[in-house]
């Protein structure tokens, strides 16, 4: 009986917060103004807010086969959500001409030089 | 005995000129129709100045929404139908709601004897475990062949408008800018690696399970489409180009629509003359079974796998 009690309130835990990722994320798509933030706040519901909600009812489903099938489709959608944005920002840096003028743009070489240069233990950020 | 006719003679016959002109060789409308280049279309001076003038007058006197009192009270008037007209709608159509059968009446006009015989007699006559896809792919066959010629044709409206002439592109090189599109994503890669072989898998499970769980041709096959597209995305067209090449998309694509056709013409003459059908049913909820589910399935799949493959590609870079 206990136990039941616990296992309610961890789905309940998971959902609520994978359904407040997603209100973060539909909010943020139509709030923010430059395409890459959207972008990341798109992937963000797309991975961790799916992920959360599918985690809350594989708890909630118990230990079967089609617990095993939701692992695999958190597992299908966190290989393809990431890749698909990443795409997005590609494109985007490919053909914004104003890019500069919004963001900072670092190359790979230039963040491996910076990390050489500071020193090993830190990682730069792109 | 035969003998081997001259050049000159075999030019003059119509097998000759129907060869050439189904290769393009020769274009059978040059030289016997007129054909002037089109003229680009200049405006005179004087008709702009008078079209401007003409413009100009009319949203000074006509459109002047302050004083013109035609223009006022039309304005008002439009107002008022407008309210009148959404409440008559409203009206009429909630009228009509209240003479609807309330929800899971029984004496519903839908719950007629069509269903009945679909769930109670479609395992016994087409041999699918799932009535859905018996009842699309065997009573309905006539109808999903028409949609299947609906994909047939919407490609080859595509082809018609997008296809570039490879020579014509190496001409002006300026006018291609399919060049410039960012290629070789090493991130992409290594996912499609391990994504492209799942969805192809699941897409041919879906496609032969059709007649025993959900799913069947269409859905199916728009996977494996799918599944092409994320292929053509990461590696791009030189790599699909050697299992999947134009000459691949027609074969496949025609011979599916043509054996579909066989085998529901077949169906149909042998079921409505009353003839035993020489397609055995097998026993359900095995694979081998369903009667002509299972082909017409996978005919289906490969007609829908080539059309979604072929819209992104004509769309892409205009050629498959």
């Amino acid at each position: 009986m206990v136990m039941e009690w616990v296992r309610f309130l961890i789905v309940i835990f998971f959902v609520l917060f994978g359904m407040s990722i997603f209100f973060l994320e539909i909010f943020g798509v139509y709030r923010f103004r430059f395409v890459l933030n959207r972008m990341q706040i798109a992937a963000t519901g797309d991975t961790l807010g799916i992920g959360l909600c599918l985690v809350g009812l594989m708890a909630a489903n118990g230990f079967n086969w089609a617990t095993a099938k939701m692992a695999l489709v958190i597992v299908f959608l966190w290989c393809a959500s990431p890749v698909s944005s990443h795409m997005i920002a590609r494109m985007e840096c490919a053909t914004d001409e104003t890019l500069l003028s919004n963001c900072r743009v670092v190359t790979l070489e230039e963040v491996e030089r910076e990390a050489k240069e500071e020193g090993e233990g830190k990682d730069g950020d792109i | 005995m035969s003998h081997i006719r001259k050049q000159s003679e075999y030019e003059k016959t119509f097998a000759s000129k129907f060869f050439q002109w189904l290769g393009g060789e020769k274009d059978s409308f040059t030289g016997n129709m007129e054909m002037r280049p089109q003229k680009e279309y200049m405006e005179e001076e004087a008709t702009i100045e008078e079209r401007m003038k003409d413009r100009q007058q009319a949203l000074a006197e006509v459109y002047d929404s302050v004083h013109n009192k035609e223009l006022l009270f039309f304005n008002k008037l439009y107002k008022c139908f407008s309210i009148v007209f959404c409440i008559a709608i409203v009206a009429v159509l909630i009228y009509t709601v209240s003479y609807l059968p309330s929800v899971g009446a029984e004496d519903k006009p839908t719950n007629n004897i069509v269903s009945d015989t679909y769930i109670t007699n479609g395992l016994e006559d087409t041999g699918a475990v799932n009535i859905v896809t018996g009842m699309i792919l065997s009573y309905r066959a006539f109808d999903t062949f028409g949609e299947t010629n609906v994909l047939f044709i919407a490609t080859c409206c595509v082809m018609i408008m997008l296809m570039v002439d490879e020579k014509e592109l190496s001409k002006n090189k300026d006018s291609n800018d399919r060049i410039f599109e960012p290629k070789n994503d090493a991130i992409l890669q290594v996912i499609a690696t391990l994504l492209v072989p799942i969805v192809f898998l699941f897409g041919i499970y879906i496609i032969l399970n059709g007649h025993l769980s959900p799913g069947g041709g269409f859905s199916g096959g728009a996977m494996i489409g799918a599944g092409m597209i994320l292929y053509v995305a990461a590696f791009g067209f030189e790599k699909t180009g050697r299992f999947f090449n134009e000459n691949v998309y027609k074969c496949v694509k025609v011979t599916a629509l043509i054996c579909y056709g066989c085998i529901v013409t077949y169906y149909f003459l042998t079921g409505a003359n009353g003839f035993e059908s020489l397609i055995p049913l097998g026993t359900p909820g095995k694979i081998l079974s369903g009667g002509i589910t299972l082909p017409i399935n996978i005919f289906v799949g490969s007609e829908v796998a080539c059309t979604m493959y072929a819209f992104y590609a004509l769309f892409r870079r205009g050629g498959l």
